[in-house]
């Protein structure tokens, strides 16, 4: 483990390891049970006016675009834990709970991207989660699936927070977009917690492993419509208190090497 | 200077444009209302006024502010910002309570997330009330009686409930925003206000994210889960959701 450790942050420094390494009493630690987890079904009202939408009319264009790339990055996702948890590489507990709810979500939000899509539906790409075997493999190394669910999460949040403008005129899709937005942060929440991390973004992470840099390029923005938002309780709290888009291609470019 | 100033601007208000402090001025004088009068103590004050000054009893903040009810016009972008400004000022004045005086027993995780989390909605206030400037609303008034800071589950149950609807107060206000750089910046708050919901909701004991979709609250049902914290009287006007059902059934159960 060590030694795949080692393979996959080549080039960091034993402080930079310890850092994105879990210690797994904190994880044991942690909250009680919490009750059981269905993925929830689309909301009603949503998946009504979609269907409604998309009776009278086909996509927009520009609607399409977006739901195929968000539907990309949730194949990833949903792959990713329907592996993990066939696997049994996530220990029983809070953890198995924790990716069993996540794992549910993303299931819902495919499923809810493919049916407001139909026959306009991306296939569902091959994927590698090894990043052609650059990475131990997440189903055999528990602290490798964490930091890949955690960048994913983190990832998506940035992904759909990017779109958001391409959708305004849309709002229908706007707002199925946002709904899902924020479930994506209460996952990367949990998932850094899981980690030993706080559950927001303090800067970029200029130490992370090279399939984790990325994710968090361009965290540092203090500049809100020009307000220095460093002024009020620190540029920690400052950066904290705000997350990042990412463009489409700045997310290809994360996603990329895990799509065969 | 009015932050909010910027290009595809298309707000057509007076507030939209960049306003010199006499403008200001002059623009309450001949607005002459109550909520105005209200807005002029609130411009007065300096751009270093006190980070605790929501945490004033509610008793000075209402003399301030003279029986003032606040009218927020939903029809416009600004308006839905001052919605948001409202929001995160009572967010900022139950975290700064909390952590005055921490609740016995507090872990030290619960600590942690806690004063985090009054960090970072003491940066979201006091954003809104820079980029607002002329065009915010005045301070409101809290009205935390109902709240017992001494009792964890007091405290984390009024958290819950605050993060959980600012998460759908922000995704039902979107689709409303016309200005492309205001919907970001909302969608740049809205992820860590459900960070926070994720949070609370670990250390309480509850699942951090209870459905696949979050819900998306028209400004009726927000006004109605927040009004009972906050003193100030705040009419909302123009609200494009008056009347509308909102985009989940489920949203209130979720912050009951």
């Amino acid at each position: 483990m060590t030694i795949d450790l080692h393979r996959l942050f080549a080039g960091l420094d034993a402080k930079s390891l310890d850092r994105l390494s879990t210690r797994r009493e904190t994880l044991l630690s942690g909250g009680r049970a919490t009750a059981a987890f269905a993925a929830s079904a689309v909301p009603v009202a949503i998946a009504a006016s979609v269907k409604d939408a998309f009776a009278a009319s086909s996509l927009p264009d520009a609607v399409v675009k977006v739901l195929n790339f968000a539907l990309t990055l949730e194949y990833l996702e949903a792959s990713f834990y329907n592996r993990g948890i066939r696997s049994g590489v996530i220990p029983s507990g809070k953890d198995l709970r924790i990716f069993t709810t996540i794992q549910g979500h993303e299931n819902a939000h495919v499923s809810f991207l493919k049916q407001t899509l139909g026959s306009q539906a991306i296939p569902k790409p091959t994927f590698d989660f090894t990043a052609g075997g650059t990475l131990p493999n997440p189903f055999r190394h528990y602290e490798v699936f964490k930091i890949l669910a955690q960048g994913f999460e983190d990832t998506g949040v940035r992904a759909y927070k990017g779109q958001l403008r391409a959708l305004k005129p849309y709002n229908t899709y706007l707002t199925a977009a946002a709904t899902i937005h924020s479930v994506e942060a209460r996952h990367a929440s949990e998932v850094r917690r899981l980690r030993g991390s706080d559950g927001w973004i303090p800067f970029e992470d200029p130490a992370a492993p090279a399939p984790i840099k990325p994710v968090y390029d361009g965290e540092d923005n203090l500049v809100q419509l020009t307000v220095n938002v460093g002024q009020f309780q620190g540029d920690r709290s400052g950066t904290e208190a705000f997350d990042e888009p990412l463009t489409k291609a700045e997310v290809m470019a994360i996603a990329g090497p895990f799509i065969v | 200077m009015n932050h909010l100033d910027v290009p595809d601007g298309g707000d057509p208000t007076v507030f939209g444009r960049r306003l010199a402090p006499t403008d200001r001025r002059n623009f309450l004088k001949w607005s002459g209302t109550a909520a105005a009068t209200a807005l002029l103590v609130a411009c007065d004050q300096s751009p270093t006024e006190p980070k605790t000054d929501l945490s004033r009893t509610q008793q000075q903040a209402q003399a301030e502010i003279s029986g003032g009810e606040v009218k927020i016009d939903l029809g416009t972008d600004l308006g839905i910002l001052n919605f948001a400004y409202a929001l995160e000022q009572l967010e900022a004045a139950f975290y700064h309570r909390v952590v005055a005086d921490l609740y016995r027993g507090v872990s030290d995780k619960e600590e942690a997330i806690l004063r985090d989390i009054k960090r970072h909605e003491l940066v979201h206030r006091e954003f809104f009330r820079v980029a607002l400037d002329g065009a915010r609303i005045p301070a409101l008034a809290v009205s935390f009686g109902s709240i017992d800071f001494e009792s964890r589950d007091s405290v984390l149950s009024t958290a819950k409930v605050f993060e959980d609807t600012g998460v759908g107060a922000y995704n039902g206000a979107a689709q409303f925003l016309r200005n492309g750089d205001y919907l970001e910046v909302a969608g740049k708050i809205v992820s860590v206000e459900a960070r926070h919901a994720s949070a609370i909701r670990d250390v309480f004991g509850r699942n951090f994210a209870p459905q696949a979709f979050d819900p998306a609250f028209t400004f009726e049902r927000v006004l109605r889960l927040a009004d009972p914290f906050i003193a100030t009287k705040i009419t909302l006007t123009n609200s494009p959701t008056a009347g509308l059902a909102d985009r989940t059934s489920a949203g209130e159960e979720m912050v009951s």
